[in-house]
């Protein structure tokens, strides 16, 4: 961002020091500097954000029309023959002057403070700046610290006014809520009256500031830097793939810090991810194996809880054959573990009743079959096209990126939605459309609208249309969890015949992307391929194959609640939370005959489980994860897991040998030799290729045409089987009629919801919202309730009362709910939704 | 040097009953210039300009005609007249707004004309109530009238003025600050590169920024030509110019005098001028241009009021306040309450004005109260080297703006010229002034 020299291929000779340096034109001094290996000291440059020249550190001599002249190094751009000089008495007087200037009124109180022995300004004076100070006076002073969020303190008298955070908060995160106030040398950093720092980016300004002056509440005074250990990982609370550094004290982790990642986060989290890792230290993670016994769930011994699980997994199978077990979920494993469960299911024990999804998702054939972008494709592209759930709430770091790319690079964003989003205001076109009717806006889309299509005029549709160009990328996911997901499909099949698209998926669970490329689905082999493309590949490598395509997780769902499924696998999924069909998902636990929850919590559905295996969370096992990108990145491990949990791949592994069938790896790297060798679309992804630090920031597979140097060791014979590919069959979505009385049902996530590790982060959980719904202002004036208020809503399902809200981002006719609101009491969209309608309808009366 | 008999120009209509209203401006002369300038191309005023050699009122004194021949080429352009005048002892703006705003008005429509701008702002001083009352009537006369707005006096030029109140900074009056407060940011001064508004102004769009006094000349140079202006002074120092006189003299004023061809003792002494130094005392010392100007002792009161012999001299003209000192005067205190206001009004954007300002605040604060320390001087000259390195004149500075370097002037002077005074303060732990 800062620097302006893509369409300038040249480069310019400067004098640096005396010595010729190449460097690029346009680019600040300051970084064509560091990259020839002179380091300027700066405070305010940050190399994601526009340059502000505010701190004066690193003024630097450069030679001008009227001789040599400091000027600041970071607002200097690099010119052919420029001469700089950042050595000399001037500059040296210069920096150590701006030094003690910041020092004059800042207090000193290292010893208490948690940026001491990281903090540049510590650094800078331990190294460079005198023994002793000349300012005798009273220094400036503050109240300390304030809350400028439920996340974020800020310590004012630490502050030196290097205008990151703020830069941040508007720049970046469009999130303006922190602002210069006053002048001089009472200026503080501060909120509007009465507005808090609500980001959900918050956390970076955290990470950003150079001094002790902004506090991570969960962070404050538990640990000092030197006392910390870290390793590198990448998030998984949810697909994007951010690279964290993780940090622990004594075996407790302390803190997530962004890495930048080029292809992914630029060095930026959402509060969420950074924040997450104190569900990991929650006193409430299940530390043994559970048995049930009677209406409790007890403890016991691994050896107990396994041979439990592989009876009733033997019985099932050997009573009502494979299709009798089922596994759901699989989206938050690593792609070791995903691929040690697939191998069990559908290798061993011959079932694909498989599915990492809960409903929410969409089909993997479509998932893993179009042609697919990176993030950095997207924000280059001709135009991004989002027809996905809220971005900002789901995937934030990459609302980020899209947010960047449309306001700073000025790509067009063309949105169909049911409802507004977070990015809504960035969008050239907003098209809103009535929910199921996706498809049809997506055709308009594609081929021109001749009349109002879906709710959207015309007009507003062409003008879309013609702002697609000739490569853009559709950011394809679930716009609402109350629209099926056939309708989803049948509108990507659409926007697939626009020229030149590509696609990425916005499917938020961590590792969904792994979990499919590992096979957790329905019809699907490990390697994107699919059943029956990949049988005799497979028939090789694994003992035994599915008969035929079997249950995705509604189906799953119906036939154990139609008591046809007797054992039942929750992979890490709360199916009565997370599916949208609540009814259904409570029935099937109900119904299914053998329950085994593999979870770091107790859930809804996991307290109905007849055997609860604990799993390693994140940052107790390492392994790789697979972003929205089809990026995989490696997973660190920086604790012992919590009690006697294992990593999934070794209960599947475990499991499997009581089972009689030795699944063939004793360490996470023989799984991913294993995935290397058989998965078609992972071949020559090595453990030593990502373990290279030249691919520090992942590969995406499949590996392109020319693979990076180093290659594997043990690839499999040709001819491996073709990849997936999208048929382009849209799926026949039939609509009920319109009725006049009835509003459609909209339902999202947000960002802070009833998720268990959400819940399980103090800091975190208490930011989650209680239910509301969301209205256009003129469907509430025909109640007579303009201003809000209680409302009963009711659908075939359920019926209740909840607070209701005009919103002008919710289009006449539709009614939106969120997904994941807290305190639902039954009051939420999953009592309304059914999972066999195309949508849902509801009335909405007066109480 | 005797004084001139120059007339005034800028201030000719003052003291004419309402001199503020439309129909005293019109009886007076008023809009001519403007009639005037509707029929010239606008390359001619510019040359009319440029060859007046007018030269910028605000404080830094560059070419007026030069500064519009480097407006960038792209469009839309913009005129912003700086009326925010805040330096103190500097109140030449103030009487202009309040008592003859249509000339004002008439300097920005030829300016707007000449550089061919889409809109025009005058910024007003938030404090001068009376002015922007005054100004605003004044513009809505003029629209009526037909010299502001669509089709001015039923040529093809439009142009719309709006009249922008600060919100109170001092450092608004800095142009970069000016337009980023009149974009509705904070006032903080740009950094730079680009240097000038005339590259990337208002809105990121090429901008001449103007101050009151300068524009208020436009009318009569047009009317009477650029040579006839450029006719009056000597050298570069063309032209008649204001001069607010304060300090201890009998008579403080603001003063239209001929450039160059007045000494500093004539405005203080003449009687028509300042009258000559209170209760018959002597002068101690002046500043010639306003706070930010290094001080001159009464060896440099012959010099001319002439932009280059007073920069030669290793001060400035700046915005032409003259502030008199006589021999009551505490220097320390003087300098302090310079320093003082400099630091009240310190953007806080960059570090060695934010910290600078104040540290030496607090240093000059306790010298004055008999708490200084003999090293303090020295202390005092190395925090404001390290906000205008070197000391020398004109200043080089390590902040983004001018306000920086402007800090030192009083203390330096101070210091240099009556060491002794600051050591008996020192010495004596109090003020020998009381």
């Amino acid at each position: 961002m800062a620097e302006q020299t893509e369409n300038k291929p040249d480069t310019v000779t400067i004098t640096l020091d005396g010595k010729r340096v190449t460097a690029k034109p346009g680019e600040m001094l300051i970084a064509a500097a560091e990259r020839a290996g002179v380091y300027i000291p700066r405070f305010c440059y940050h190399p994601r954000m526009r340059p502000v020249g505010m701190c004066r550190m690193c003024l630097v001599e450069v030679k001008g029309p009227r001789g040599f002249g400091l000027a600041p190094a970071c607002f200097i751009p690099t010119s052919e023959g420029q001469e700089v000089v950042t050595t000399s008495p001037t500059v040296k007087k210069a920096q150590d002057g701006v030094l003690e200037f910041l020092l004059v009124n800042h207090p000193l109180d290292c010893p208490v403070c948690d940026k001491g022995g990281e903090c540049p300004l510590q650094d800078q004076t331990v190294a460079f700046g005198p023994g002793e100070t000349r300012f005798v006076e009273e220094k400036r002073h503050w109240a300390k610290p304030i809350a400028l969020s439920d996340l974020v303190y800020l310590d004012r008298e630490r502050c030196i006014q290097c205008d990151r955070c703020t830069r941040f908060a508007d720049e970046v995160a469009g999130d303006p809520l922190i602002e210069f106030v006053g002048r001089g040398d009472s200026i503080e950093v501060n909120t509007f009256p009465d507005q808090p720092f609500s980001s959900y980016f918050s956390g970076n300004t955290v990470q950003l500031c150079p001094v002790g002056a902004l506090l991570a509440r969960p962070y404050r005074f538990k640990a000092r830097p030197w006392d910390l250990e870290q390793v590198e990982s990448t998030c998984t609370m949810c697909s994007v793939g951010c690279r964290i550094a993780v940090q622990s004290s004594s075996n407790e982790l302390t803190r997530y810090l962004g890495v930048d990642s080029e292809p992914v986060n630029h060095g930026w989290l959402c509060d969420q991810g950074r924040f997450s890792y104190q569900y990991v230290n929650s006193d409430e993670r299940i530390s043994s194996p559970l048995v049930r016994k009677g209406d409790e769930l007890v403890e016991c011994s691994w050896g107990e809880a396994l041979a439990a699980t592989a009876k009733a997994l033997e019985s099932a199978k050997a009573v009502h054959g494979p299709g009798a077990v089922a596994v759901l979920g699989g989206a938050r494993l690593a792609n070791e573990d995903a691929y040690a469960w697939a191998k069990l299911a559908k290798g061993v024990l011959g079932t694909d009743n498989v599915d990492a999804q809960l409903g929410d998702g969409l089909p993997a054939e479509l998932v893993l079959g179009l042609p697919r972008a990176t993030i950095d494709e997207a924000c280059a592209a001709s135009a991004i096209v989002l027809l996905a759930p809220d971005i900002k709430e789901e995937l934030p770091v990459l609302y980020l990126r899209l947010r960047e790319a449309a306001v700073d690079k000025g790509v067009p964003l063309v949105e169909l939605t049911p409802q507004s989003t977070g990015l809504s205001r960035y969008a050239k076109a907003s098209l809103s459309y009535r929910p199921g009717e996706a498809a049809l806006l997506a055709k308009a889309l594609v081929d021109g609208a001749t009349g109002d299509v879906a709710g959207s005029k015309a007009a507003a549709v062409n003008g879309a249309r013609a702002l697609l160009g000739d490569n853009p990328v559709v950011v394809l996911g679930r716009p609402s969890v109350a629209e099926s997901a056939a309708s989803i499909t049948a509108a990507a099949a659409a926007l697939a015949g626009l020229p030149g698209v590509r696609f990425l998926p916005a499917l938020r669970r961590a590792n969904v992307m792994g979990a499919l490329d590992m096979g957790l689905a329905p019809g699907i082999l490990p390697g994107r391929v699919s059943l029956d493309a990949g049988r005799d590949w497979f028939s090789s490598v694994w003992t035994t194959l599915p008969t035929g395509a079997g249950l995705d997780a509604a189906g799953i769902l119906s036939a154990a609640a139609e008591g046809r499924i007797q054992a039942l696998v929750l992979l890490g999924a709360d199916p009565a939370a997370d599916f949208p069909d609540r009814q259904l998902a409570r029935q099937a636990l109900a119904g299914a005959g053998f329950v085994v929850a593999v979870d770091a919590f107790l859930t809804e559905s996991s307290r109905q489980a007849d055997v609860v295996l604990p799993a390693a969370a994140f940052a107790e096992r390492h392994g790789t994860t697979t972003n929205i990108e089809g990026r995989i990145t490696s997973l660190g491990q920086k604790i012992v897991p919590n009690g006697v949990s294992w990593p999934d791949w070794m209960i599947a592994v475990e499991l499997a040998a009581r089972l009689g069938t030795e699944l063939g790896f004793e360490t996470v790297e023989q799984v991913w030799d294993e995935v290397e060798r058989v998965a078609p679309s992972h071949a020559g992804i090595t453990c030593a290729l990502l373990a290279d630090r030249r691919f520090r920031d992942g590969v995406t597979a499949p590996l392109g045409a020319a693979p990076p140097a180093i290659t594997g060791t043990g690839s499999a014979p040709a001819p491996r089987p073709a990849l997936l590919a999208f048929s382009g069959e849209a799926p026949a979505v039939s609509l009920p009629p319109l009725d006049a009385y009835s509003l459609r049902l909209v339902s999202r996530r947000t960002l802070y919801g009833n998720g268990t590790l959400v819940q399980h982060a103090p800091g975190l959980a208490a930011l989650a919202k209680s239910p509301c719904a969301r209205a256009n202002p003129s469907d509430l004036d025909r109640l007579g309730m303009g201003k809000g208020g209680q409302v009963r809503v009711r659908s075939n399902r359920a019926n209740f009362l909840i607070d209701a809200e005009p919103d002008p981002g919710v289009p006449r006719g539709s009614l939106s709910l969120a997904f994941n609101s807290v305190d639902l009491e039954g009051s939420d969209a999953g009592a309304l939704i059914d999972a066999d309608a195309v949508v849902t309808d509801v009335r909405v009366e007066t109480p | 040097m005797p004084l001139t008999d120059a007339a005034p120009i800028v201030t000719r209509r003052i003291g004419n009953a309402r001199s503020w209203t439309l129909s005293s401006y019109l009886d007076h002369g008023g809009y001519q210039g403007l009639r005037k300038a509707l029929t010239m191309a606008p390359a001619d005023i510019t040359a009319e300009v440029l060859t007046s050699n007018l030269l910028g009122r605000g404080g830094a004194g560059f070419e007026a005609g030069k500064k519009w021949s480097m407006l960038a080429k792209p469009r839309p352009a913009y005129v912003v007249i700086n009326g925010d005048e805040s330096e103190p002892a500097t109140f030449k703006d103030h009487m202009l707004l309040e008592n003859d705003p249509h000339q004002i008005i008439e300097g920005t429509v030829i300016c707007a004309l000449a550089v061919g701008a889409a809109q025009a702002f005058i910024f007003v001083r938030g404090e001068f109530a009376l002015g922007i009352e005054r100004m605003t009537a004044a513009l809505n006369e003029a629209y009526a009238h037909g010299a502001v707005g669509r089709n001015i006096f039923g040529s093809d030029f439009s142009i719309d003025l709006v009249i922008h109140p600060g919100a109170g900074a001092y450092i608004c009056g800095e142009e970069t600050a000016l337009i980023e407060s009149l974009e509705g940011k904070r006032g903080f001064p740009r950094i730079k590169p680009p240097f000038f508004p005339a590259a990337i102004g208002l809105y990121g769009a090429p901008t001449i920024v103007n101050n009151v006094e300068t524009v208020s000349n436009l009318p009569w140079i047009v009317e009477n030509g650029g040579a006839a202006f450029a006719a009056l002074g000597i050298g570069r120092s063309t032209g008649t110019r204001i001069f607010s006189l304060s300090g201890h003299v009998n008579r403080p004023g603001n003063y239209e005098v001929e450039m160059s061809k007045v000494s500093f003792r004539d405005l203080i002494e003449d009687p028509r001028l300042g009258g000559g130094i209170r209760n018959g005392n002597k002068l101690k010392a002046f500043i010639p241009g306003g706070a930010s100007a290094p001080w001159f002792g009464p060896d440099q009161v012959d010099l001319a009021l002439d932009q280059d012999a007073v920069g030669k001299a290793g001060s400035m003209l700046g915005s032409g306040s003259i502030v008199v000192m006589d021999e009551t005067t505490c220097m320390v205190r003087a300098a302090w309450r310079i320093t003082r206001f400099f630091h009240r009004e310190s953007c806080g954007q960059c570090t060695p004005c934010r910290e600078g300002s104040g540290w030496l605040d607090k240093i000059m604060r306790r010298i004055e109260e008999g708490a200084g320390r003999e090293s303090d001087l020295d202390l005092l000259f190395d925090v404001c080297d390290n906000i205008a390195p070197g000391l020398s004149w004109p200043p080089r500075q390590t902040t983004i703006c001018v306000l920086g370097p402007s800090i030192p002037s009083s203390i330096t002077s101070g210091v240099r010229m009556f060491r002794d005074e600051f050591l008996t303060h020192v010495k004596e732990g109090a003020c020998p002034y009381g």
